[in-house]
């Protein structure tokens, strides 16, 4: 210890400066290595052949079939995703029953699920030798290989956020504000409207906001159901890889940035959410 | 128990039961009912291929040293942004949680350029005679940037909550700085640190889109397990891809049940002051 006043007149409670300025200095070189370098590089290598080139990158029809094609998934699954939220935290986090504890293990189960897996579990039921293959054949249905295949593996691997995201708050908030607006006379769903939901509103938007970068960057479970048919099935990480592969680099980081745009602007809303939380809770105390 | 007044039980949790069983249980349970039409025999022979083992045995092993990084420099940048002040801390704060939002797809690109031979750190390491992308190293440097939250966000809430006069009744007995941080501070902050430990490892093992860029992907040599199903898929060895996801999928349920006891064995040592703070958990989940 480099403290001017003696060790045993002055408890160590904290670092010498040099010290302190080591410690920092590892932790700042290796979150710039591993996270500001790779997301420079994104930007960088998107705009080293100026912005011309840039914007030419998404005349590409594929390209933007690719960007419709993810809207659309992103679309249809975070909606699906976000009434399953509502409704299981409101099942779990309000009323008490038998099964509760495994119910919520196997609502958090497709996090920990290689996506790859969650992939391959679609085409076994409703590829063409898959259980439902057959049928589905015959009624001129095709789920893998095609848009709907796309957009259930979207929706398996996004399926927990926004519930993981209410319960706790829905558990926390209690019954007692329920309570008491149904026994001044309101209906059920008056009293989710104007009770439940402005309680949980950033919980809910931060679960959304997760729940739709996650469905729109998904890769590998929409890689095993999508059959890469450029143009049709290629979602926009989907079509990132087959430009890359085709040393095409420009385009391929140009639909990079794009979704590493949406990345950051995730963090941004997750940062505003905690900050607000933290001074509701300051203001509360 | 008295009966709630609250209404919607039976709507709400009938649906969450559909909607689960539809998107979830049922397709998880054609995977174990097709596995189970290939034959106990068959399916050993699939699994305990050298080539498989070999699989395996990469994804466990890059997922390892890619968590046990975290678990060091992880614990290291957990402490620095709680105890020290220094410009730009609230912007790499919130960056922490880049690789949850960004997609695998983007980060595979972006690793693989920069540890390529022509790339910004490739060059000069490769100088040194260390290559990194196309090599088991480059899979270790994706698994370490995909797992890179975990710890940080596991520790960060624990040591905020540490009461400071437990360091400070320790270094007035004469413990050194290094002496507190062993037997007082690190025993709190353990049980965290070991849970992200453990969830940037399950991370690891079904991680596939930022590795498959920077790995080279031979097989035996820089071939991760989700590589090898949809290498089988393609393949059209549909009972080859089913055994190995089915293997996968009993080291999801294995490690999902180690980690929920972890958080437990964590959650009864917090429990004096335990407040859900549900903004801190890693919510991103696992794979990608």
């Amino acid at each position: 210890m480099v403290n001017a006043i003696p060790a045993s007149f002055a408890p160590a409670v904290s670092e010498s400066p040099l010290v302190k300025r080591l410690l920092i200095g590892v932790s700042v070189l290796f979150l710039g290595v591993f996270l500001l370098v790779p997301l420079g590089c994104v930007f960088a290598i998107a705009f080293g052949h100026g912005i011309a080139a840039y914007l030419a990158s998404f005349h590409d029809p594929d390209t933007l079939s690719s960007i419709r094609l993810t809207l659309l998934a992103a679309g249809i699954a975070v909606p699906c995703n976000l009434v399953f939220g509502v409704a299981a935290a409101w099942a779990i986090g309000k009323f008490e029953f038998f099964g509760k504890s495994l119910l919520i293990s196997l609502v958090d189960l497709p996090f920990s699920i290689s996506p790859v897996v969650a992939g391959l579990t679609y085409v076994l039921l409703f590829g063409s030798h898959g259980w439902f293959g057959g049928w589905l054949s015959a009624h001129n249905v095709q789920i893998i290989f095609a848009v709907p295949g796309i957009v259930l593996a979207t929706t398996f691997v996004t399926f927990p956020f926004v519930a993981r995201e209410l319960l706790p708050m829905m558990s926390a908030q209690g019954n007692d504000e329920e309570e008491a607006a149904l026994t001044l006379g309101a209906g059920g769903w008056q009293t989710f409207l104007k009770v439940t939901l402005p309680n949980v509103k950033w919980a809910l938007l931060y679960g959304v906001i997760l729940c739709n970068a996650r469905a729109m960057g998904e890769f590998g479970a929409v890689s095993v159901v999508s059959g890469h048919i450029r143009g049709l099935t290629n979602t926009m990480p989907l079509q990132i890889e087959v430009l890359y592969n085709d040393y095409q680099f420009v385009p391929a980081f140009a639909v990079a940035s794009l979704l590493a745009l949406l990345a950051l602007a995730t963090l941004v809303v997750k940062s505003a959410v905690e900050w607000r939380s933290a001074v509701l809770e300051r203001g509360t105390k | 128990m008295r009966k709630s007044i609250i209404p919607g039980f039976g709507l709400t949790l009938g649906f969450t039961l559909c909607y689960l069983s539809l998107i979830v249980l049922l397709p998880l349970a054609a995977t174990f009912v097709e596995t189970s039409k290939i034959g106990w025999p068959a399916f050993w022979h699939i699994v305990t291929a050298p080539r498989a083992l070999a699989a395996y045995g990469l994804s466990f092993g890059a997922s390892l040293v890619g968590a046990a990084i975290n678990f060091v420099l992880g614990t290291l940048v957990a402490w620095v942004l709680v105890r020290y002040h220094f410009p730009f801390k609230r912007l790499l704060d919130s960056l922490v949680d880049l690789p949850f939002a960004l997609p695998t797809a983007v980060a595979g690109i972006a690793l693989t350029t920069i540890y390529a031979p022509n790339g910004l750190f490739g060059r000069p390491l490769a100088e040194l005679g260390i290559h990194v992308a196309f090599t088991r190293l480059g899979i270790v440097v994706a698994l370490t940037f995909i797992g890179l939250p975990f710890v940080v966000r596991t520790v960060q809430p624990v040591l905020e909550d540490l009461d400071r006069e437990l360091e400070e009744a320790a270094a007035s007995l004469g413990a050194g700085r290094w002496q507190t941080f062993a037997r007082v501070v690190y025993p709190a902050i353990a049980p965290a640190a070991i849970t992200g430990f453990a969830l940037a490892f399950a991370r690891g093992v079904g991680e596939y889109g930022s590795v498959i860029f920077i790995a080279g992907n031979m097989p035996m040599r820089t071939e991760i397990a989700p590589l090898l199903i949809v290498t089988k898929l393609e393949e059209y060895d549909y009972s080859g891809a089913t055994a190995i996801a089915t293997v996968m999928l009993l080291i999801s349920f294995a490690l999902l049940v180690g980690i929920n006891g972890l958080q437990r064995w964590g959650g009864g040592r917090a429990e004096s002051d335990a407040k859900e703070e549900p903004a801190m958990r890693p919510a991103f989940g696992l794979g990608g």
